[in-house]
């Protein structure tokens, strides 16, 4: 059984160029963990500090949003196309446009 | 800052100069533009302002567009109402509203997001541009993109209402109907953008367009006389537009054009589709994504991409979100229509709608002063009406029919008898 896993450009940097992996994951965790062992330059980049995947991080199974599908409980069926897809916001909100600092002591 | 405005990262900081970019390399998060305040603060003045154009590009020093851009369009600068009928039958004393559904050139908040973004996708050099879009930015791109000689292609869910196909493609602009809803839509644009080298105003010029929704606040202040209201009520679907009305807030305060003041955000969606309202009042920043289903169609976003902005917005401030049914969106814009004569669509209703039961539930106090903002025409949306008003038999174009008809209507012939004009002492039949 695999998967075709498509990364999005954003990652490129990490993968050296690569774009397509075939993965033997059978869940989301295990998707993770083979995406970050085939290109370990990622890794850093697709956790936070806590070690949580970057909530702006998307995961596509057919073109559905894999939340609807169960999340880390949907297992993969052989063929499953996965798109990994940032999210595209462009909010501001707690950070100060001035100084940057989400706590702004400016005013 | 050695330019004006730059791209930095939300989450890591990370800064890029400008470039058709809308996610950090690094942390894979959002970007936004930073303007540079400092470098601003000469040039942003009230004096200056009202010596601009009559358009939101008399807020120019503090959009990220070259000093000397010459826009081509002249969007924004929409009416600040005072709304007393529609205040006194919802409890409001000292309410307003922002009408963009007057906006220009196609009646959308989304005709100020959509200017910025394409100045951009000019000064970057692109010929193509597109969009995935609810219905407003497909008209805002379709006819900006026209007046600037670009080609455009327009992404949109299949079951669009006719009104916003038909204001797309009248300006020349490809309309693509998508076989799913506004989320799938924006996955697939994600795609394209990717592979083709087209600046998508809500893609990779993201960052450039959402400055745009800024002069929403800054009309809103200076339209007060330079001050800040106690309340904003605002319509959400992506989420980006509270955060940036916050955001030009934030600026005018540091630039010292208005006092100091904690403005209090108030999100608005339909039930349908409430992913932020839902978390807002769950006192989490965690967005659970929706599968839509609402008449509201332009607010129709089940995964909002600034939702945890948003909601964090609106808990900072001291808001509250909240959801209204189809039922309340219809009831709601007749009701502004019949007391402030504003035609808005369905994102109009969720907002009027929501801003009736903050009154009601005491979130605002009736002396607050209150900003609604209302973002679109109610001519794009009027299938939401079908069946509201029957069709009136036609009557002979006699005055006997006529005062029938009006019997007809109430029965009530006293009134009538009194309506009648008097000319020279005499009845005039």
């Amino acid at each position: 059984m695999s998967v075709k896993v498509v990364l999005p450009n954003a990652f490129q940097k990490h993968t050296d160029g690569a774009r397509e992996i075939e993965s033997k994951a059978h869940n989301l965790p295990e998707l993770i963990v083979d995406i970050e062992t085939t290109f370990p330059a990622l890794k850093p980049h697709l956790r936070d500090e806590q070690g949580q995947v970057r909530r702006f991080i998307n995961f596509y199974v057919n073109d559905e949003d894999i939340r609807f599908l169960g999340n880390e409980k949907y297992a993969f069926q052989d063929g499953d196309e996965v798109l990994v897809i940032p999210s595209i916001a462009g909010g501001s909100c707690s950070c100060c446009s001035y100084c940057g600092q989400e706590d702004c002591v400016c005013y | 800052m050695a330019v004006a405005y730059e791209l930095r990262c939300r989450e890591c900081g990370k800064t890029y100069g400008n470039t058709p970019l809308s996610i950090c390399e690094d942390c894979f998060s959002p970007l936004e533009v930073q303007c540079d305040l400092e470098a601003a603060r000469g040039r942003f003045t009230r004096e200056a302002i009202a010596r601009g154009p009559s358009s939101m590009w008399r807020y120019q020093s503090l959009l990220p567009v070259p000093e000397d851009y010459v826009p081509a369009t002249p969007a924004g600068w929409t009416p600040l109402l005072q709304a007393p009928r529609l205040g006194r039958r919802i409890g409001a004393n000292n309410l307003f509203i922002k009408n963009d559904a007057v906006c220009l050139p196609t009646l959308s908040f989304k005709d100020r997001v959509v200017s910025v973004a394409l100045a951009n996708a000019q000064i970057f050099g692109f010929d193509t541009v597109g969009c995935s879009s609810t219905g407003n930015l497909a008209n805002a791109v379709a006819a900006q993109a026209a007046r600037l000689g670009l080609k455009a292609y327009i992404l949109v869910p299949a079951d669009l209402e006719p009104a916003k196909i038909l204001n797309t493609q009248v300006y020349g602009a490809k309309l693509v109907r998508i076989d799913g809803n506004y989320d799938h839509v924006n996955r697939l644009c994600s795609q394209i953008a990717e592979r083709f080298n087209w600046g998508f105003v809500n893609v990779n010029l993201r960052p450039y367009y959402a400055e745009g929704s800024k002069t929403v606040g800054f009309e809103i202040a200076e339209q007060l006389g330079w001050r800040l209201p106690d309340n904003v009520v605002v319509p959400m679907a992506g989420g980006s537009l509270i955060t940036k009305i916050r955001k030009a807030f934030k600026e005018l305060i540091e630039l010292g054009l208005v006092k100091e003041k904690e403005v209090r955000f108030f999100g608005a969606q339909a039930t349908g589709c409430s992913p932020i309202s839902t978390a807002v009042k769950a006192g989490t920043e965690a967005i659970e994504p929706q599968r839509p289903s609402t008449i509201a169609r332009s607010l129709a976003i089940g995964n909002p991409a600034d939702g945890p902005y948003a909601a964090r917005c609106i808990r900072e401030s001291g808001g509250w979100a909240e959801d209204v049914s189809d039922v309340e969106i219809v009831s709601a814009i007749q009701e502004l229509a019949e007391t402030e004569g504003v035609f808005t669509e369905t994102a109009g209703g969720v907002t009027t709608a929501v801003t009736a039961r903050l009154y009601a539930h005491g979130r605002i106090k009736p002396d607050e002063l209150t900003v609604a903002c209302i973002t679109g025409n109610g001519l794009k949306t009027t299938d939401a009406l079908a069946g509201a008003y029957e069709t009136e038999q036609a009557i002979r174009p006699r005055l006997t029919d006529f005062e029938a008809y009006l019997e007809e209507l109430d029965g009530d012939k006293g009134d009538r008898e009194r309506d009648r004009v008097l000319v020279g002492g005499a009845n005039v039949r």
